[in-house]
């Protein structure tokens, strides 16, 4: 299981990449292993409010389906569209390619609620 | 998915498993491999062109004695006495009031009757069969020293033809003969839970890993893909076969369950007779395929159907289908609606997504030779 070290993490398993202002959100590659084959994700639209630990979207696998959860409170900016067409992105490449929505951060200060790389490993049993 | 308990037993293939980087996963009591390469990847491998399960979890008996073949056929639903030497009966096996105990694959062999039950069902089934079996009649708990090795795919007979000492070629579905997998005695059986044409070999523990070795090493040449309980589960799915525990269990009738084929009423007395005789005219519910209108919906076991405000049945089996790419369920639906193109909604979390009625199997272009199971 790879967990990059600069990156923030939820319990519920996305991962959070703050630049500046703005948060890049995707899930990890933890989640995408226990998920298997990712076939759908449901994301917002641009422009959508979302608040930290609330449900943003749906991912659905082959024999699952999970939810996703804001690690993050702000206006989503992007969204990767390119996993309506290739949701296998999520699990080939969760950390790049696999990335589902960009937030512009309300308050930068919420980062601390959630786990560092360490933090998570222990989290999810030191996989 | 849920945790291993540590207490799990390991197959006699769980150290191959391990070596090509398969998740292993509980399973029914037994660790066991989900996914290899990727669940979709192994799906279409077996249905393009040739996979390898390890099925060792699953239970066998071997059912001995004078009148045994009698004794079997009282417990099944289906016809079991006039089968041929060798000869595979699929069956439900039914309590009184004919909730289904288990389905298993009963093989009339020289030596006795050799009975494949799923493993989750191991214990309660030899109690039930034995409280059921005449002095004389005997079971033997063959599970924990027997491998079940499957090969399914199109490229099947391409793969194992050359590595049989005899023709296996011949074989209908649902027979069975005694012969030597690449060196190595197995009882070989034209059977399958995929759709496609395939084999299962069942194998003394001993001589397990050797087998699967030999089999790995041969089929590098073919593209043979190891194939876990994930990719097997899709493969059964689009076929519309009931899975124990998800699609039929102790509160369903084989009735209800589209499994009528395997009903003899005509055969004589068995267990359960006489409570699906009163059902038979008057079957409350019936199993149905359930297709979604958006592509972008996927059912799951346990999903309310409802035709307006009203429930009518559930979800049993609900996943993405690989073959057909989209999402679809299974399920029961009163009778009234079971007629394919009936409008109902499914909901799906919460969300109403209207669906179909369709017939089952969902797949329908599979390489198994012959129609049915039996």
């Amino acid at each position: 299981m790879h967990t990059p070290a600069e990156l923030k993490y939820t319990e519920e398993h996305e991962w959070v990449k703050l630049e500046g202002k703005e948060a890049l959100v995707g899930i990890t590659d933890y989640a995408q292993g226990e998920l298997g084959d990712i076939v759908f994700v449901e994301l917002p639209a641009e422009g959508a409010a979302v608040k930290q630990g609330d449900v943003f979207g749906t991912i659905e696998a082959v024999k699952t389906v999970s939810d996703l959860y804001a690690p993050v409170t702000g206006k989503v900016i992007a969204v990767n569209k390119s996993l309506g067409e290739h949701p296998e992105h999520i699990n080939k490449s969760p950390y790049q390619d696999g990335w589902m929505i960009r937030i512009a951060v309300d308050n930068p200060s919420e980062m601390e609620k959630l786990l560092n790389a360490d933090g998570y490993q222990t989290h999810v049993g030191g996989h | 998915m849920s945790a291993a308990t540590g207490t799990e037993k390991k197959t006699a293939l769980y150290d191959k498993h391990v070596a090509l980087g398969a998740r292993m996963v509980p399973f029914a009591g037994y660790m066991m491999p989900l996914s290899y390469s990727g669940q979709i990847a192994e799906h279409n491998a077996v249905r393009n062109k040739v996979g390898i399960f390890d099925l060792s979890h699953m239970g066998e008996f071997m059912i001995t004695g004078a009148g045994a073949i009698e004794a079997v056929d009282r417990l099944l639903t289906n016809r079991f006495v006039g089968s041929k030497p060798f000869q595979a009966v699929y069956s439900p096996m039914c309590l009184d009031n004919g909730g289904i105990v288990d389905d298993l694959i009963a093989y009339n062999l020289p030596d006795g009757i050799y009975v494949v039950v799923n493993a989750s069902n191991i214990d309660k089934d030899a109690r039930w069969i034995q409280e059921h079996l005449p002095a004389g009649v005997h079971l033997g708990n063959l599970s924990d020293h027997t491998s079940l090795i499957a090969i399914q795919g199109p490229a099947t007979l391409e793969f194992l033809a050359p590595i049989m000492d005899q023709p296996i070629a011949h074989l209908h579905t649902y027979t069975s003969v005694r012969a030597q997998v690449a060196g190595i005695d197995a009882l070989v059986s034209r059977t399958g839970y995929t759709g496609e044409d395939g084999y299962e070999l069942y194998v003394a523990n001993a001589h397990a890993p050797e087998l699967w070795d030999r089999l790995i090493g041969v089929g590098q040449n073919i593209g043979l893909t190891p194939i876990g309980l994930a990719a097997r589960d899709t493969l059964r799915f689009e076929m519309g076969y009931c899975l124990y525990g998800n699609d039929i269990d102790e509160t369903t009738t084989p009735l209800e369950a589209g499994l009528l084929w395997t009903v003899k009423f005509d055969k004589g007395d068995f267990v359960g007779r006489s409570a699906l005789w009163e059902q038979k005219d008057n079957v409350p519910r019936r199993m149905v395929g359930l297709r979604p209108d958006g592509e972008r919906s996927i059912p799951r076991h346990g999903n309310p159907v409802r035709v307006g405000e009203r429930q009518v049945g559930h979800v049993t089996s609900g996943t993405f289908a690989p073959s057909l790419g989209m999402g679809l369920g299974m399920g029961y639906v009163e009778s009234g609606l079971s007629r394919p193109r009936t409008q109902v909604t499914i909901d799906v979390r919460g969300k109403d997504v209207p669906a179909a009625v369709t017939v089952l199997p969902f797949y329908t272009y599979g390489s198994r030779p012959g129609r049915r199971k039996a």
